[in-house]
């Protein structure tokens, strides 16, 4: 990765360090959050901001080699399916112990890739702008 | 049973209200059709959701009539104002009578409200295995309406990619 895009070197390494804790700990508060507080809407944010971060670190381009509008899209979309589902399971009385982590997954993936889609489309607009 | 009869009204007035020539008789269709609803849910046990399609109802239907008010307003100048000041009297004492014999049936001020509830705190270890007894009301108990809150952030994503796509607009 060249040093010419993105922030200086120490904000680099230290991203480097730091963004897969964040993602850790958005997957941890997203996971449990059928025991303490927490759940599928923070945990999705979290997890939203680790790749914000890493934008922020390394500029657009690196990140988009790995996550763009169209790849997020399909997550948005297979989020709210699933969601759709689950929540729509209990009429046929099909729900019980162990049925909430899998609804917590479903938001997450649902905010987290509409937020960072989000964010992608406000600073692609920014950018633009600023050329013009 | 009540419920039938609802729907059978709610099915009325979505016809009249697609059907209707001005916009006026059409929202008042409209209207109609949204406090069935309401009254479904009533009937269905869920005053959560009746009174939030109710609020939603009259906001949405101020807004519409506000919108078209000003294209086409039918006005009746004929001399109907003696049956009309009748059947708006006669429309009150109905509405008052009803709503006196429903107020009548609502427990007393600070009474606990707990008939669905205590079913909730007593199963709701039990039911979900979460321990974390909000996360079960809203996420198991009461799914459908976190369905609600999901939709509405899909929409709103959905809506700032639309506004803001490159491709397919019309360049200024």
């Amino acid at each position: 990765m060249n040093n010419q895009t993105g922030m200086s070197l120490i904000v680099k390494t230290i991203t480097r360090l730091t963004v897969g804790l964040i993602l850790i700990y958005g997957i941890y508060i997203m996971l449990q959050g059928h025991i303490g507080p927490g759940g599928g809407f923070a945990g999705g944010v979290i997890i939203a901001l680790s790749f914000i971060h890493l934008i922020l670190a390394f500029g657009r381009k690196a990140v988009f080699q790995k996550m763009n509008e169209a790849r997020g899209l399909i997550y948005i979309a297979s989020g709210a399916l699933a969601f759709l589902l689950l929540s729509t399971l209990g009429f046929l009385g099909i729900s019980g112990v162990g049925f909430m982590p899998f609804c917590d997954t479903a938001v997450a993936l649902l905010v987290s890739s509409g937020l960072f889609v989000m964010f992608l489309v406000l600073i692609g607009l920014a950018s633009k702008e600023k050329r013009i | 049973m009540e419920l039938h009869l609802i729907i059978f009204f709610m099915i009325f007035a979505a016809i009249v209200a697609v059907e209707a020539k001005d916009l006026l008789s059409s929202l008042i269709g409209l209207s109609a059709a949204g406090l069935g609803l309401s009254l479904a849910f009533l009937i269905l046990k869920a005053p959560n959701l009746a009174i939030t399609q109710l609020v939603v109802e009259i906001l949405c239907v101020i807004i519409l009539i506000h919108a078209t008010i000003n294209k086409d307003i039918p006005l009746v100048k004929d001399g109907r104002w003696l049956f009309n000041t009748i059947a708006t009297f006669i429309f009150v004492g109905v509405f008052l009578f009803l709503a006196f014999l429903a107020l009548r049936e609502l427990p007393a001020f600070g009474a606990p409200l707990m008939n669905v509830s205590k079913d909730y705190l007593a199963l709701g270890q039990a039911k979900t295995g979460a321990d974390n007894l909000v996360a079960a009301i809203t996420l198991n108990f009461r799914s459908y309406d976190a369905l609600g809150e999901a939709a509405v952030i899909f929409a709103a994503v959905i809506g700032v990619l639309a506004i803001s796509r490159k491709t397919g607009k019309i360049d200024e």
